[in-house]
């Protein structure tokens, strides 16, 4: 069925996938094809990047209309930056991984989300290197077996709270086989005018998938317990909002973003509000604690003003100024001249 | 602005009777990091300027935030010569640890002034000695004391205008100069200047035959340091997005940047379109001019050695994925960290083949403060041309000293973005043209393709970079055919950029049999070189390399050389091994002579050096 621009989901798709037949990154590309056609978003204003890594292959598997930038191990943060500056008007999607966040990119993942670089930035969290064929990476949980490495003695680094701790306004954990989700987070942190983490658990079917590893699909299957039912209303969609009541079990919390679209959570964990920063550190906690695979959107506030807005760039993308724009008048080198005189 | 007409209006006393030296001699002004002396010294560069004589500066400090000794040294030359000089006829001796040390460098017949309140005694016959009360004439104003210590050296400053003959009310006007205008910081200063002149006059005795006398050498003429140049010349072209990482002696190209980005401010919204973030370390600052450059913008960064080291992955990137972007290299000494604060030209042959694989990196080499300016916006121009980064090479010595220099041009040619499909009609004209377009397609025959941005509406506008194999559309390739083929164009490509980058600039007379070959900085040194050797009876070319890959010029200059030498600010004659590396013919004629002694090059040197070899 065509979108309201006329384009088929097909459409949206790019190369065929290299990547192992059922890894969980195939699924995650397929929900970002779902999330820009139901959204009917311009491929032309898509912007895709990502760094090095199994994970990092994926954006020549979706969006074939986007311009997308495949660049250096752990560095497409820095990338992204200078891109979104060059043309603030583009949707940006990156796609990591965790040894290219969680390792030799985490110092740009960090700084990223402290400029608030308006992206979207998924994590396909596997807990291993794959292309390297099958070394721990630093979000492994302690205590995991891997084949050839033997046991993770080290504990996990936690990139949703990494990311709250630096700035973060929008984060979110999901897990691949969580195909709905996954999709309705995507949608959302797409209207979210800053930087957008999700840490998808993401299970690599060839070094990490035994049914004991907290990144396999039949953990993820089993535990998954996701802090509420998460719906997108993007702007211009109309809800039947008048009609929900609150359920005295269940929560509902509705969160509109600034393009005027809706998050609405229906909190299965009413305890959780993700509108409370402590709160969605302390649940974080208590889900390494107590090994529990909560997902959602754990984290959400106002965002703060992007980095183009902080550096109060011109509106138009630098990208297209005319030439007028780019080089001041002969008179202006010479008034220039002469304070050096 | 030079004071041609200027009488003074009192003669010094003298008491010296043989000839006097009038505007050529050096001055050096030895202190403490962080004491303030750079204004001073300012003041007294900017003074001599305005009095028309050809005036150069060199800062030799150490990598300390305070306390630590500094020397600046300040050359007259009524000849125009601006090479740093290796001695210098004047000490102003304001560091007691180094006192010492800087007496015993003065030639036979040079001046000490020092203060009175050390009781320094006179340790040298051959010199004389000028004792300045510095506390005392300090004492004589009103100073808050936070800014005593900084406002003392203006006593030296009053006491050489005295001894030396630079009029009062000039020195008032470039202590304004120094203080962009500010009167109230400019009168304090300037009350301890006219104190200290005149505590000189009343007490000291001329014995020395050093002099100041105006002259009309530099009207019209401006003050600028390179990194100042080169900021200024990013401004006018075009530059965008600037990502860097503080890193001596580089900051203060992007300090620029940012005092004068203003000229680019939109007039109507008073919004910017010069993007400035300060990275979080050189991997990112590359990072963002690499992603700004292939999203369309003019992006640039500036850094010195250890910065370029921690570039080396980015720029091979894209290099091989052919994205624009600028990098400001101000080089000065390594390896390692070596020393952030002495110049050097040892990056020459690392910026050139930065990047793992198969990479020859274009860079341009200015040689002055115009050509800052110049391949400032050049550079911009150059990498949307080729597609490729585009390093400059500057040094410590051209970046952070000022220099003086004729008003700079306005660019001569219009903004070039290249071969770049920046919108929507510009892409259909092609595929309408062409019934196709690939990203790295040889549609011209010269070896540089076509470029999109992201943006553009029309969805097969897209294509997907990539730092891994590819063939010509883009895509992903492993096979050795696609390698092959791309390398070779981009290979062919960089090669086309030798007779299109700025060409050298020969001086050649068929008479001579002797050629210097050299770059950037050390040319005041060379050129005063040569007109030494050519006063000795050694008439000598030049050619200054300003780009790289060489010109072909640079070749037909050697082989018209019964010898040549190429002259350098390195350790291992790093120019001369690349021309060595790019010549199959014999150059046992092609001497390399590098310095390397983290100071700017001198006369004296270059002299010497070729004297030695031709007296062989």
């Amino acid at each position: 069925m065509p979108n309201a621009l006329g384009l088929e989901r097909q459409d949206y798709r790019a190369a065929k996938s290299t990547l192992c037949p059922g890894c969980g990154h195939d699924s995650i590309s397929n929900q970002i094809i779902s999330a820009v056609y139901d959204l009917s978003l311009p491929m032309t204003k898509v912007l895709k990047f990502s760094g090095i890594g199994c994970s990092s292959k994926t954006p020549a598997y979706f969006l074939r209309g986007s311009h997308g930038f495949n660049s250096v191990h752990g560095r497409m943060p820095s990338v992204a930056t200078g891109a979104t500056l060059a043309n603030a008007g583009l949707y940006a999607i990156g796609v990591s991984g965790d040894g290219d966040t969680g390792s030799i990119g985490f110092g740009q993942f960090k700084h990223l989300i402290r400029r608030n670089v308006p992206m979207v930035y998924l994590v396909e969290n596997n807990g291993v290197y794959g292309l390297t064929k099958g070394q721990f990476s630093a979000t492994a949980d302690e205590g995991a077996k891997l084949k050839y490495y033997g046991k993770n003695e080290l504990p996990p680094i936690d990139l949703c709270l990494e990311a709250i701790i630096s700035g973060c306004t929008f984060v979110a954990r999901s897990f691949s086989g969580d195909a709905k989700q996954v999709q309705t987070l995507i949608k959302a942190a797409l209207s979210h005018r800053g930087t957008a983490v999700i840490d998808i658990i993401s299970p690599c079917v060839t070094f990490n998938n035994s049914p004991d590893s907290t990144k396999s699909y039949d953990y993820g299957k089993a535990h998954e317990v996701p802090l509420h039912q998460i719906d997108f209303m993007p702007n211009g969609f109309v809800p039947e909002r008048e009609e929900i009541t609150v359920d005295s079990d269940y929560e509902l919390i509705e969160v509109q973003m600034h393009d005027g679209s809706y998050i609405r959570l229906q909190q299965i964990d009413k305890d959780h509000d993700p509108r409370n920063r402590a709160a969605a550190m302390a649940v974080l906690e208590k889900a390494q604690r107590e090994e529990l695979f909560l997902t959602g959107l754990i984290y959400y506030e106002e965002p703060r003003p992007t980095l183009a807005e902080t550096l109060d760039l011109v509106d138009q993308p630098l990208s297209a100024l005319s030439d007028a724009q780019l080089r001041p008048s002969e008179d202006a080198l010479k008034n220039l001249m002469a304070k050096y005189s | 602005m030079s004071a041609v007409n200027y009488q003074p209006d009192t003669r010094t006393q003298s008491a010296y009777q043989g000839e006097p030296v009038v505007n050529d001699f050096a001055l050096m002004v030895a202190t403490k990091n962080g004491s303030g002396s750079q204004t001073s010294n300012e003041v007294l560069i900017r003074s001599l300027f305005r009095m028309g004589i050809p005036v150069s500066g060199k800062n030799l400090f150490p990598s300390n935030i305070k306390g630590l000794p500094t020397w600046y040294t300040i050359r007259a030359s009524k000849d125009s010569y601006i090479a740093r000089r290796a001695t210098t006829e004047v000490a102003v001796a304001m560091n007691q640890d180094t006192a010492a040390e800087d007496i015993d460098n003065l030639p036979e017949g040079g001046v000490c002034i020092i203060p009175e309140e050390w009781k320094w005694g006179q340790s040298r016959q051959d010199i004389v000695y000028y004792e300045i009360p510095v506390k005392a004439t300090l004492g004589l104003s009103d100073i808050p004391s936070d800014f005593r210590d900084r406002i003392a050296n203006m006593v030296y400053v009053g006491a050489c205008a005295y001894l030396f003959n630079m009029p009062l009310d000039i020195v008032r006007k470039a202590l304004l100069d120094t203080f962009n205008g500010k009167e109230k910081p400019a009168n304090m200063n300037f009350e301890v200047i006219q104190n200290a002149y005149d505590w000189s006059k009343e007490n000291l005795v001329k014995q020395d035959p050093f002099r100041f006398e105006p002259l009309d050498l530099t009207e019209g003429k401006i003050l600028i340091t390179g990194n100042e140049a080169g900021a200024l010349g990013a401004i006018f072209g075009g530059l965008t997005v600037a990502s860097w990482y503080p890193i001596t002696p580089s900051t203060s190209v992007i300090d620029a940047v940012l005092d004068h980005k203003h000229l680019r401010k939109d007039p109507e919204t008073g919004k910017d379109t010069v993007a400035v973030v300060q990275a979080e370390d050189e991997l990112a600052a590359i990072g963002m001019i690499i992603g700004a450059g292939w999203a369309g913008a003019r992006a640039m960064t500036a850094t010195s050695g250890p910065g370029i080291s921690l570039m080396a992955e980015f720029t091979g990137l894209a290099y091989f994925a052919e994205i624009p972007c600028v990098i400001w290299d101000i080089t000065r000494m390594g390896p390692s960290t070596g020393l952030p604060t002495r110049t050097s030209q040892g990056d020459l042959l690392f910026i050139h083949f930065l990047g793992h694989g198969d990479t020859r990196q274009v860079a341009l080499l200015p040689g002055n403060v115009a050509e800052c300016f110049e391949f400032g916006w050049l550079a911009f121009d150059m990498a949307d041309h080729f597609q490729t980064p585009v390093f400059v090479m500057s040094d410590l010595d051209l970046g952070m000293n000022i220099w003086m220099s004729e008003p700079f041009a306005y660019p001569g040619t219009p903004i070039n973005r290249g071969k770049l499909l920046a919108d929507k009609e510009k892409f259909e004209a092609f595929l309408a043209e062409h019934g196709e377009w690939y990203r790295f397609r040889d549609y011209d025959n010269d070896a540089v393709p076509y470029r999109t941005i992201p943006g553009i509406d029309h969805l097969r506008a897209a294509y997907f970079t990539r730092g891994t194999g590819h063939n010509d559309m883009a895509t992903y390739s492993e096979r050795g055919e696609d390698w092959v083929q791309n390398l070779t164009r981009i290979s062919n490509k960089i090669d086309s950029s030798r007779a299109i980058l700025p060409q050298p600039v020969i001086d050649y007379d068929p008479q001579n049999e002797i050629g210097i070959i050299s770059f950037g900085s050390n040319d005041p040194a060379v050129q005063e070189g040569r007109d030494r050797l050519a006063a000795a009876g050694i008439g000598t070319n030049s050619l200054r390399v300003r780009a790289l890959p060489l010109a072909a010029s640079v070749k037909d200059f050697i082989f018209k050389h019964k010898r040549v030498y190429v002259v350098e600010n390195n350790h291992d004659g790093q120019l001369a091994q690349l021309i060595r590396l790019e010549t199959a013919e014999d150059t046992t004629h092609m001497i390399s002579l590098p310095l390397g002694d983290t100071l700017p090059m001198t006369a004296k040197w270059v002299f010497e050096s070729v004297t030695q070899w031709e007296n062989k």
